[in-house]
């Protein structure tokens, strides 16, 4: 019964789901499954009607209630591409709960998502993340929890992703939930050497940049915060001893 | 392999920049290998220097296994040379089944390499002539065009804007590290982003050559005035439905000083005193004074004048 051409190499043989089809979709690896009764449940959808029309034909569609092929021809088309943007703004709202949040600490885990391309970072595992919470406005980007920062995706299939699909709030949610995975950052920086000579106007830069950092320092632990060598802090070798500018790459734990 | 005095003949050092993964070696001019004071100290890092010299600059070189074959009247292909190699062993009286060691047994040709291990050494001396050739005029110059067109790829940083990267090694010391991109825009290190570069050497292309290649084409400079400015600082950092993080919350912003630049006047002057060192003990008095609760009140005072000392 579901023979869904739109999908390049579906075996006709057996049911396969619409979530299982799209999940298999080259460049839908960022994604994970979403509970059916997570989709049925109206309350969730509140507003989507704005962003997409024909939400009830949607929705069956995506929990296979309908066949997509029990639709007028001229709307398929239209009704699937509608059904993936609505699925991607179910799925933004899905991955804030505790569900969702699991399904993607899992898939955190596998480095799903890729891995940080800084040096420093040591391959820190990435987690996608939206500039935008209304769609099509910018595309996916990923952020790294070791050194604080947005990168692109590196394959062209996952920057064409509306990153309003994942959604600005879903790193932030993800480290409340597991504060165990907050990364010890990496004080390394980088200055570019000429001949063994560090850069001036750089090494100034970094000069300054380190004094905010211990001016952060600073603050944290008059608050009573704990920063060295745990969860949200520094990596350290000797506490309060880091006023020169060591930058010995392999100095890390 | 080298030398092949036909029409279709490839120089090695073409060949070499052409092969796969290679695409971030620019071509050295022969004049610039032929010149011996551009070469001083390299004969101690590179076994077989004076033959992978030879290779490189495309001369006739001799090998353990063009030696063979002239002994025995084979020409060509490494198994029916190895085999034949195996047999004149074992009717000489060593019994090593070793292959390098084979041209050990004829004391006049002693130091032949053989193929494989040449080809290897005239990879690591032309890496290490490479990464001086590209801190030379002629040099800086084509890998400056090769980072015009992009050939090292754009920084994976969502904030730099695709600024164009510049491959650069951690060491100077071949066969430690391997290749690295800087961004001159974030002043960071990337690693490649595809796999084919994880086995180029960093020696190759050295520490001196980005910093050079940023101050010698202020341009560079320039573009990423542009893109720093574009994105201002409230941009960084996680929201959770719209609300920034508390820095003192574990998951909060930690790490913002690490792209910081100074904005304000206050950071501006700040940044000033930063010229020779930390000036670690004016933060301790401040410290002391002014009770933080907020990011506001932190970059306050500084005028006490303690400029440098």
């Amino acid at each position: 019964m579901a023979n869904e051409e739109y999908v390049t190499d579906s075996s006709s043989d057996f049911t396969e789901y619409w979530i299982d089809l799209f999940l298999g979709i080259k460049g839908n690896e960022y994604f994970c499954d979403i509970d059916d009764e997570y989709i049925r449940d109206r309350f969730n959808l509140t507003g989507l009607n704005q962003e997409v029309s024909k939400l009830p034909t949607l929705i069956d569609i995506i929990t296979d209630l309908v066949d997509i092929e029990s639709q007028p021809e001229e709307h398929r088309d239209a009704l699937e591409h509608n059904a993936r943007i609505l699925y991607g703004l179910i799925h933004a709202r899905y991955i804030l709960t505790s569900r969702g949040l699991n399904k993607m600490f899992e898939k955190y885990r596998n480095g799903d998502f890729g891995y940080c391309p800084r040096v420093h970072c040591q391959l820190h595992p990435l987690l996608p993340i939206g500039l935008n919470d209304q769609p099509r406005l910018n595309s996916v980007k990923l952020y790294c929890a070791k050194c604080e920062d947005f990168f692109n995706p590196k394959s062209g299939r996952h920057s064409v992703i509306d990153g309003a699909y994942f959604g600005t709030s879903f790193p932030a949610m993800f480290f409340q939930n597991f504060p165990q995975v907050i990364p010890i950052h990496s004080k390394e920086t980088y200055v570019p050497k000429v001949f063994g000579f560090k850069l001036h106007e750089y090494s100034k830069l970094n000069r300054w940049r380190e004094l905010q950092r211990i001016k952060l320092e600073k603050r944290l632990t008059k608050n009573g915060v704990q920063i060295s060598n745990v969860v949200g802090g520094f990596i350290m070798e000797a506490p309060e001893e880091q006023s020169t500018q060591e930058q010995d790459v392999q100095s890390q734990l | 392999m080298p030398s092949d005095p036909e029409e279709d003949y490839i120089p090695w050092i073409q060949q070499f920049c052409e092969l796969f993964g290679h695409d971030y070696f620019v071509p050295v001019a022969q004049e610039f290998i032929e010149d011996d004071f551009n070469l001083t100290g390299l004969s101690s890092q590179v076994p077989y220097y004076r033959e992978a010299l030879y290779t490189i600059l495309d001369y006739q070189v001799e090998t353990a296994e063009d030696h063979n074959d002239d002994q025995t009247l084979l020409n060509g292909r490494s198994t029916s040379t190895n085999n034949t190699n195996n047999t004149t062993n074992n009717n000489s009286n060593s019994n090593s089944n070793n292959n390098n060691n084979n041209s050990s047994n004829k004391s006049a040709k002693a130091e032949l390499p053989n193929k494989a291990l040449l080809a290897h050494s005239a990879e690591l001396l032309y890496g290490l002539i490479h990464a001086r050739y590209i801190i030379s005029k002629p040099g800086l110059t084509a890998m400056a065009s090769k980072f015009e067109r992009n050939e090292f790829g754009s920084c994976p940083r969502y904030f730099c804007d695709g600024m164009h990267l510049i491959p650069v090694g951690s060491t100077d010391i071949p066969g430690q590290e391997t290749v690295r991109l800087y961004c001159p825009c974030c002043n960071d290190i990337y690693i490649p982003s595809s796999s084919r570069y994880l086995n180029i050497d960093g020696a190759f292309f050295g520490t001196t050559f980005s910093g050079l290649l940023v101050k010698m084409f202020p341009e560079i400079e320039n573009q990423c005035r542009i893109r720093i400015n574009k994105f201002n600082q409230n941009d960084f950092g996680l929201k959770l439905f719209g609300f920034k993080i508390n820095e003192l919350s574990a998951s909060g912003p930690r790490m913002k000083w690490l792209k910081m630049h100074p904005k304000t006047e206050d950071e501006k002057e700040e940044y000033n005193n930063c010229e020779f060192s930390i000036p670690v003990q004016d933060i301790e008095s401040e410290g002391i004074e002014s009770e933080m609760d907020d990011e506001g009140d932190d970059i306050d005072d500084d005028d006490k004048t303690m400029a440098s000392e």
